[in-house]
């Protein structure tokens, strides 16, 4: 029964954002009409308002079905569940009623089935007064990710610079090989850079040799092979939308700053930076993200030792059977990444290239 | 460098050669552009002229020979430290910022007290009339604008030498001719030395004291605008610049300041005295004459010396002029009459008539 509802309920949702869309869309053609009573001619067609309402079902419909469907409502009810305290979702989960979410009294004291509780752990409010948990793993994410994004953009500025400078035939080559690794499943690339250093491995003789580890023993875990393996797997994110940057630089505007008087470093910083900044952005934003959440490298070349958001979010949801809490945690975490994305696009956008670095 | 001697010139290049690959875009050229002067590099796409010009900015270096700014050699001073600054074909106005901004760039770069480039920079701004568009974009402008944007962004650091490399490429003709005579007013204000690349004849005839024709790397002729079109020394510059008729001539005797040849047109009488070919001597030459020398007489007239029977084979009448093909037997002559007179013009299609060459108007070339 409660089933029923709840379908019906996401198909009322369905319906309503198709038709705030239209009645959006057909005041738009409206406005039109007025003016061309005989409708807009697009493309060559003579569109009613009715028209533009039916194309803008059948072109934007399927795409807004899907993110209603696969993105918002599970969202919307992973925000919600974030309030629910998990006696009362267990309850549910048993039982299938809805009754589950009534407020209960036992021994006199009555106890909502809702609550702020998960939430304000997340903050670091706990049983037993402050408790700074949540806050460090969001922290150690956030530097985890902060920290391969520089590595990634260190490594993929030359790269992108050295394959835009190469010649035609040899770009595609280059380009591939920097892509190569994205053909292997994450966990098993991970696994390979535990065998690549292991003790007897090329790699960690000579990095002993040099006075990195001692020998005999492996390279991992540590926070060295935490970045290693990190940036091994997102520097392609960053490779590839700079590497389109840089090809679109229009030398000239390089030229001219160096005319003008600016020196190597004055005609990078004004003249190319500025023009890849759209890439090297777009870059950042698709490092930066997983990155924030990425937790089986760390686990694996850093030794479980430390959790991240991705692990106590899993660990949540999985051994300690705490969706409402895990909801929280996923829920803020996300939040905290929009705010961080937020302050970068607003001083990217407002001061342009000096906001960056 | 302010006080400098005038008479040091402002660039001076020696012997200068670059290649691309196997192409000499540049073959041992050697030429010297004087202080206040307003030089053009003319020449079709491909002689070097832009190559010339980016060695003599900074941009591009030589693979041998020397480039000398106002005496001293530029091979020591990277681009950003030479006193010579680019309007470049494209502009390439900074995208990402103002209009202003893009003008103080150089300025800014060179450390100059905020106040004293801000006032430079409205006094340029001012003068090439960009200043309402002081906060707009480059992308916001039209292509005048921009070009004046270009412009305002390279004198407002007072460079000694102002380099342009075809400053109007991308305008249209009516905008162009326009452009050209503020711009000759501006160099003729700022008494700065201009270098102009263009493959337009009639700009560089308009705007330049002296032309230097390039061809394949080297230079065919310099001097200026009625030296160039009046005394074309080859067969290439009188063709590059304004149309010529060919000819080609066997001597058959000289007597005084008479050249008697023999041509495929018939024998013909040139005056040496206004020749400057030293092909003059050979036995046979390659000769030119300028369609609007080319005088056409009534067939009543009679033959007489230098006088070659035509027929009229197509005109093309544009107002001022009227443009005639003449068919004189083996080879074709063209001709350019003002329509000076009052009513019909006098020629038309398939009428015959009789061409008149004159004697001083035949040029002879060096090749």
């Amino acid at each position: 029964m409660e089933g029923l509802i709840v379908i019906a309920g996401l198909i009322a949702v369905v319906v309503l954002a198709t038709v705030i869309l239209s009645r959006h869309a057909q005041r738009g053609a409206r406005a039109v009409e007025r003016v061309r009573p005989r409708g807009e001619i697009e493309f060559g067609e003579r569109l009613t308002a009715r028209d533009h309402v039916i194309r803008s079902a059948i072109t934007s419909g399927p795409g807004i079905a899907w993110v209603t469907f696969f993105l918002l409502i599970p969202l919307l009810v992973m925000g919600v569940m974030g309030f629910v305290t998990n006696n009362a979702l267990k309850e549910y989960q048993a039982t299938g009623s809805l009754e589950a979410f009534k407020a209960k009294e036992v021994k006199g004291v009555t106890t909502s089935a809702f609550t702020l509780d998960n939430y304000k752990r997340f903050f670091g409010y706990g049983r037993l007064g402050f408790n700074p948990l949540y806050p460090k793993i969001l922290w150690r994410s956030f530097k985890l990710a902060l920290g391969t994004t520089i590595c990634c953009i260190l490594c993929a500025f030359p790269l992108a610079f050295f394959i835009a400078a190469m010649p035609a035939k040899y770009k595609g080559l280059a380009l591939t090989l920097a892509v190569i690794p994205f053909w292997t499943n994450l966990l098993i690339r991970t696994y390979a850079w535990q065998l690549l250093l292991a003790p007897d491995s090329l790699i960690t003789k000579a990095m002993n040799l040099i006075g990195v580890g001692d020998p005999g023993s492996p390279l991992y875990p540590s926070a060295g092979a935490v970045f290693v393996g990190m940036v091994s797997a997102y520097l392609p994110f960053l490779i590839l939308p700079l590497y389109t940057a840089v090809e679109k630089i229009d030398w000239s505007i390089a030229e001219a700053a160096s005319d003008l008087g600016a020196d190597g470093k004055r005609v990078f910083w004004y003249a190319v930076l500025p023009q890849v900044m759209p890439g090297l952005a777009a870059g950042i934003t698709l490092v930066f993200i997983p990155a924030m959440g990425q937790y089986v490298v760390p686990d694996l070349l850093g030794g479980a030792k430390m959790d991240m958001l991705g692990n106590a979010i899993q660990r949540q949801f999985g051994a300690s059977l705490n969706w409402p809490m895990g909801s929280a945690i996923a829920f803020l975490s996300m939040g905290a990444v929009m705010i961080a994305l937020w302050i970068y696009a607003r001083t990217a956008a407002k001061r342009g290239a000096e906001a960056l670095l | 460098m302010a006080t400098m001697d005038k008479s040091v010139p402002a660039v001076e290049t020696v012997e200068v050669v670059r290649t691309f690959g196997t192409a000499r875009a540049l073959d041992a050229v050697s030429l010297t552009i004087r202080q206040g002067e307003f030089f053009s590099l003319l020449g079709p796409s491909g002689c070097g002229k832009t190559t010339l010009l980016r060695a003599i900015g900074g941009l591009d270096y030589p693979d041998s020979g020397t480039i000398r700014l106002l005496g001293q050699n530029a091979e020591d001073i990277p681009a950003h430290k030479r006193p010579v600054n680019t309007v470049f074909q494209s502009y390439a106005l900074f995208p990402h910022m103002t209009i202003e901004e893009n003008v103080g760039f150089g300025l800014r770069m060179k450390k100059i007290p905020k106040a004293e480039a801000e006032a430079r920079v409205k006094k340029v701004m001012d003068m090439v009339q960009i200043a309402q568009f002081a906060g707009r974009k480059p992308s916001q402008l039209s292509g005048g604008q921009r070009q004046r944007v270009a412009l305002a962004r390279a004198i407002v650091n007072e460079p000694q030498v102002l380099l342009l490399d075809e400053p109007m490429g991308a305008l249209d003709l009516k905008l162009r001719k326009e452009l050209q005579v503020e711009l000759l007013t501006l160099q003729r204000r700022l008494g700065i030395t201009f270098i102009c690349v263009t493959h337009d004849q009639e700009e560089a005839l308009v705007m330049s004291d002296r032309i230097a024709v390039m061809r394949a790397g080297k230079i065919e002729q310099l001097g200026d605008a009625e030296e160039l079109y009046e005394h074309p020394r080859t067969r290439f510059v009188g063709q590059f610049l304004g149309s010529v008729n060919l000819l080609e001539a066997r001597v058959t005797s000289r007597s005084g300041k008479d050249i008697l040849v023999d041509t495929q047109l018939g024998p013909l009488r040139i005056d040496s005295s206004t020749q400057r070919s030293p092909a003059c001597a050979n036995p046979n030459f390659h000769f030119a004459i300028r369609p609007e020398k080319v005088a056409l007489l009534s067939r009543s007239e009679g033959p007489g010396e230098n006088r070659i029977p035509v027929k009229v084979q197509q005109l093309m009448y544009i107002g001022s002029e009227t443009h005639y093909d003449l068919d004189a037997g083996p080879q074709k002559l063209s001709a350019e009459l003002m329509n000076a007179k009052v009513g019909s013009q006098g020629y038309d299609i398939g009428q015959e008539a009789l061409a008149y060459l004159p004697p001083a108007g035949l040029i002879v070339l060096d090749d």
